[in-house]
């Protein structure tokens, strides 16, 4: 049916930022999506690209992606990805969170990041919306926010105009071997051949590596978030909390984003497509309204939910697979995969092209879950 | 799931109308235009273009333009507007304020 130098499955920040710097090295990747560009967590997330806070094995990637990449992305992709670098504040109110912060920037300074303890007027200097029970906050000046959506298709339409091909509506079912090695994948409509797969389809990754013996410690979770009405300028910092009750930032557009979490999150339904539940959204805006009480007359217009691809050490699969010659995975991003997504792209069409990726990957390796005992 | 697409380049260059500057989606202000071009571009899909050019984002939630949008797509596409699905409809059905929603479900 098809022959392609690289099948890439899944039409999201990670596959379509692979099929571009693919392109660029001159190879030609198919992307098949069952839905449409950008359908899941690459829509459903709260576009932050940040360092702090990062576990130390992803944080190399981050700021590689934020000292060279992010910079100069929407000049290079011909699209406003609305990339904003002004800073990360994670907020503290009580003495419990100042030791949170504490332990997140003694490893990430360990690392080399910008990142620091602000008091609580240092903080109403850079966001004066705060409230008064902030007190502290870690500040991170390299850090910010995009706009994931919009990336997501800058990367798809630049790659597109590069020669990658795109399928949406097609769902993979299963990967196709022959004598031991990736000779394509199969779809209800027939075989789509290559010798190289690379698996970036969230969650459904899992079921796609199954077909092969191959399995992915990780779980779908529900993420849910709320959107403002336009409202002028306020802040232009991604926000987090040391309670890690609510995350956002305001979007260049104007509205807010907010997301957080209930901590009933894994215990949603099963359902196929994710909803949202009545009790999110205003357990949000009590979080939020607790460090920002001045938007408490701002109209929410939406919410939506999303799936998370949970890894179970919370770090991404980015590995070749031994066992499967020409399989190569790239999912579980569990949550945080947007603001490295640059890299990754880079990193992962350079582990597949020539084996010898700018950046170790090791880290990433699909096989180094342990039993405890 | 949605329906099969390949997303071959359109072949030719974008070709502008007389009625490219007409209003479509009128709370975020994108026009026919754009959308026809953001069609060009590869957004094949109600999701993709709203995404892309946030029509139907704003404060209505694309409760007036929804099915303008979807009619210049299909067109576009030569298919017929159902073939490029809807969007998704997102509580709530009309805009509440943070405070308020902040009260749902806390004890009086």
């Amino acid at each position: 049916m098809h022959n392609k130098e690289v099948i890439i499955v899944g039409g999201g920040v990670i596959g379509c930022a692979i099929a571009y710097y693919l392109a660029r090295m001159n190879v030609k990747a198919l992307v098949i999506e069952s839905e449409e560009i950008g359908h899941g967590g690459s829509s459903r997330n709260g576009g932050g690209v940040r360092q702090s806070a990062r576990d130390p094995r992803e944080l190399p990637l981050a700021m590689h992606a934020i000292r060279y990449m992010w910079p100069h992305l929407s000049d290079e992709l011909g699209v406003d990805v609305e990339y904003c670098q002004k800073g990360n504040l994670r907020l503290a109110k009580t003495e419990e969170h100042i030791k949170i912060l504490e332990r997140v920037i003694a490893q990430g300074t360990s690392l080399g990041l910008e990142l620091k303890l602000i008091d609580q007027e240092e903080v109403r200097e850079i966001c004066p919306y705060v409230s008064d029970e902030v007190i502290a906050a870690s500040y991170c000046p390299t850090d910010g926010h995009g706009n994931p959506m919009v990336t997501t298709l800058a990367y798809y339409k630049r790659a597109r105009e590069l020669g990658a091909e795109f399928i949406t509506g097609e769902m993979v079912q299963s990967i196709a071997i022959r004598k031991g090695k990736v000779a394509g994948i199969k779809t209800k409509l027939g075989t789509y051949e290559s010798d190289q797969v690379i698996l970036a389809a969230g969650y459904e990754s899992r079921a796609i590596a199954n077909t092969v013996g191959i399995d992915i410690p990780m779980q779908r979770v529900l993420v849910e978030a709320l959107v403002t009405d336009q409202q002028p300028s306020m802040f232009p910092q991604m926000i987090g909390t040391a309670a890690s009750d609510f995350y956002g930032h305001q979007t260049k557009h104007g509205s807010f984003v907010f997301g957080g979490m209930t901590g009933l999150e894994p215990y949603a339904s099963e359902v196929e497509r994710p909803v949202t539940r009545s009790i999110t959204a205003p357990s949000i805006c009590r979080a939020i309204l607790g460090y920002f009480p001045a938007i408490g007359k701002t109209n929410i217009v939406r919410t939506w939910s999303g799936w998370l691809d949970v890894c179970a050490d919370h770090v991404p699969i980015l590995s070749i697979v031994d066992e499967v010659p020409g399989l190569t995975l790239a999912c579980a991003f569990s949550g945080h995969g947007y603001g490295i997504a640059p890299a990754v792209g880079q990193l992962m069409a350079e582990l597949v092209v020539n084996g010898s990726p700018s950046l170790s990957l090791d880290a990433f390796c699909y096989d180094r879950f342990k039993p405890k005992s | 799931m949605k329906m099969r697409l390949e997303r071959k380049l359109i072949q030719g260059d974008f070709i502008p109308r007389a009625d490219d500057e007409l209003i479509v989606c009128r709370c975020e202000e994108i026009t026919r235009g754009e959308i026809r071009r953001a069609v060009y571009d590869g957004m094949y899909t109600m999701g993709e273009v709203k995404r892309y050019l946030r029509a139907g984002m704003g404060l209505c939630q694309g409760q007036t333009c929804s099915s303008l949008v979807q009619n210049i797509i299909a067109r576009e596409l030569g298919l017929a507007p159902g073939e490029v699905g809807i969007s998704t409809s997102r509580s709530p059905a009309r805009p509440i304020q943070m405070r308020e929603m902040a009260m749902d479900g806390v004890n009086e």
